[in-house]
């Protein structure tokens, strides 16, 4: 019975994952036309929504192209990588209302989630999910192509490098949860009412999580393995036809569970004060669930057509030298709080407290070498840079 | 000897940031606004077949020939618009005239289209406004031969053009012009 009932989930899950993220490509287009005061696809069914049907039908009937010099296993096999490390990342993710994991008869009851009650659901995630930059980095690789290279390369220092604040910054949540299991976190902030929610006592762990989250989509301002301009398409150059929308599919997938993550470790997942408590009605859980995770995708998209893209070595200093030191710093904070038994909303001037004190060591004039000449000066030599 | 003088010359430098500036958030929520109140802005696109472009009256798009009031072809086969034409698109065949109000007529007047470069240049040489150029864009043809416009087919494209009431006939100079009337 119940195998049964997990079984129907998965494949509902599998479906509905694919064919949200063909729909966000719509969604995507008609975003970016409506931000540039244009109409978007119109012209393929009622407001064009069956273009998601002619884009997918473009993609299956394109021929199965693969370069002459390319790792054709590798070649093959990378995209699929990318959307089954996606996929499968999804698989901890409570898509919908979860009881309290604690009560008896949790595992008897239907819950929306495919494997429900994992204690380490979001290690699980973050192991699994950082298996896509192996789709990118194969896929650039066995193109034998150099752009396709350069795009690989970059992914991978690029996902690597934001993996750390990503996982440091929700520390604090984990540590103020005092569990990795989701339906767990969910419970707790669902319980607790609308000031339990962890964006009040983990606001900068929320920005970090999310720019990290942008980064590790691939979306823009991060999207460098990708720029069009400057690496021609970066890792997938050489691809086309149904291996090309696989890499889109994992990315859209990915975007998805972030978008799940972000909603379930700081907006309370599917608890909203007053439509859905503890006790609501099972559909009340799921609209509230389902629209905060559709915010946070329509905010990736609005994103995506204001921040233009970040530079390599600004994208490197981002993570390196801005992002791990406030988590690092916000994950003292918690720590502290958490040994010392001090008031938790102590968390909310102590995370701001972290942001404008980064600013102002950015702010502070660094010091130039005694040796270092001003470029050019004007009469009172005053240097023309800004010190 | 320095091209301007020292106390001229403006020294600029980069406004130095402050601490909301370093933050970048504000920045960023303020590029969101931005993008977000063009969501809600009229919008632009012109569903093109359905909905025809309002065209200036000087637009150049494809050629006519005009007719006088009597309805005969105004040229007067005078050459001056293909000697100006650049592209050398224009193709005419004098004969004598068999109205005696003038000396020569086109037997055969050619326009290459596809040739064309659409410069105007023909409209600006003629004499006596026999040519024009009107605001149709969205010419097409299956063959090379189909857009070789001849004198009947720009003719009609004459008739089509004044029927439409978008390009009215604009000419000022006489029934003919000086170039064919002798005692002018």
């Amino acid at each position: 019975m119940m195998s049964l009932s997990t079984i129907i989930t998965i494949l509902a899950v599998f479906g509905a994952l694919q064919g949200l993220a063909a729909f966000l490509v719509y969604v995507e287009r008609k975003v970016c036309a409506f931000m540039q005061n244009r109409i978007g696809p119109n012209r393929v069914g009622p407001a064009g929504l069956l273009q998601v049907l002619a884009d997918g039908l473009k993609f299956v009937m394109k021929e199965e192209f693969v370069p002459r010099y390319a790792d054709k296993l590798l070649f093959i096999v990378a995209p699929a990588i990318g959307m089954v490390a996606a996929m499968l990342s999804f698989a901890v993710v409570p898509f919908g209302p979860t009881d309290n994991p604690a009560d008896a008869d949790y595992l008897a009851n239907y819950q929306f989630i495919v494997a429900r009650n994992i204690d380490i659901g979001i290690l699980f995630i973050f192991a699994v999910s950082s298996l896509t930059v192996y789709g990118i980095i194969l896929g650039g690789w066995a193109s034998n192509n150099k752009y396709s290279l350069l795009g690989g390369l970059r992914s991978s220092a690029q996902i690597i490098s934001y993996e750390i604040p990503l996982g440091l910054s929700i520390l604090g949540v984990v540590l103020i949860c005092g569990s990795l299991n989701l339906e767990r976190i969910i419970w707790r902030q669902a319980e607790g009412g609308l000031f339990a929610w962890n964006i009040w006592v983990q606001p900068l762990a929320f920005i970090l999580f999310m720019v990290s989250a942008f980064a590790e989509c691939n979306r823009l301002p991060f999207d460098l393995p990708e720029t069009e301009q400057e690496l021609v398409g970066g890792y997938h150059t050489e691809y086309n036809g149904m291996k090309l929308a696989f890499f889109f599919l994992g990315e859209y997938v990915h975007m998805v569970t972030t978008s799940f993550l972000m909603v379930i470790l700081f907006f309370g997942g599917w608890h909203f004060p007053v439509i859905a408590g503890p006790d609501s009605w099972v559909v009340f859980k799921l609209i509230v669930f389902i629209v905060k995770m559709s915010l946070f995708i329509i905010f990736y998209m609005l994103v995506r057509w204001t921040i233009p893209r970040f530079r390599f070595d600004q994208l490197m200093a981002l993570a390196w030298k801005v992002f791990i030191p406030m988590a690092l710093a916000n994950l003292v904070c918690v720590m502290i709080v958490k040994e010392f038994g001090l008031p938790i909303w102590l968390l909310l001037p102590v995370s701001l407290g972290i942001l404008f004190a980064a600013g102002l060591v950015v702010t502070q004039p660094a010091k130039r070498s005694p040796r270092y000449q001003a470029p050019l000066g004007n009469a009172s030599g005053e240097a023309l840079l800004p010190q | 000897m320095m091209p301007i003088a020292e106390s001229e010359v403006r020294w600029v430098k980069p406004p130095t940031l402050g601490l909301l500036d370093r933050l970048y958030l504000p920045a960023i929520a303020q590029g969101l606004g931005t993008t977000i109140k063009h969501v809600f802005q009229p919008k632009v696109t012109q569903q093109f077949p359905e909905e025809r472009p309002d065209l200036p009256a000087n637009y150049r798009g494809l050629h006519r020939l005009n007719r006088d009031a009597d309805g005969r072809v105004k040229c007067v086969a005078c050459y001056m618009c293909s000697t100006a034409c650049p592209a050398r698109c224009i193709d005419i065949v004098a004969a004598p005239s068999p109205w005696p109000d003038r000396e020569k007529y086109p037997e055969m007047f050619v326009i290459d289209e596809l040739r064309c470069i659409y410069c105007g240049m023909c409209e600006q040489a003629c004499p006596c406004d026999a040519i024009e150029l009107t605001s149709m864009f969205d010419l097409t043809g299956l063959s090379r031969e189909e857009m070789m416009f001849d004198k009947e087919k720009l003719l009609s494209v004459f008739d089509q053009s004044v029927a439409m009431g978008k390009d009215p006939v604009r000419t000022r100079a006489g029934a003919l012009s000086c170039a064919s009337e002798p005692n002018v």
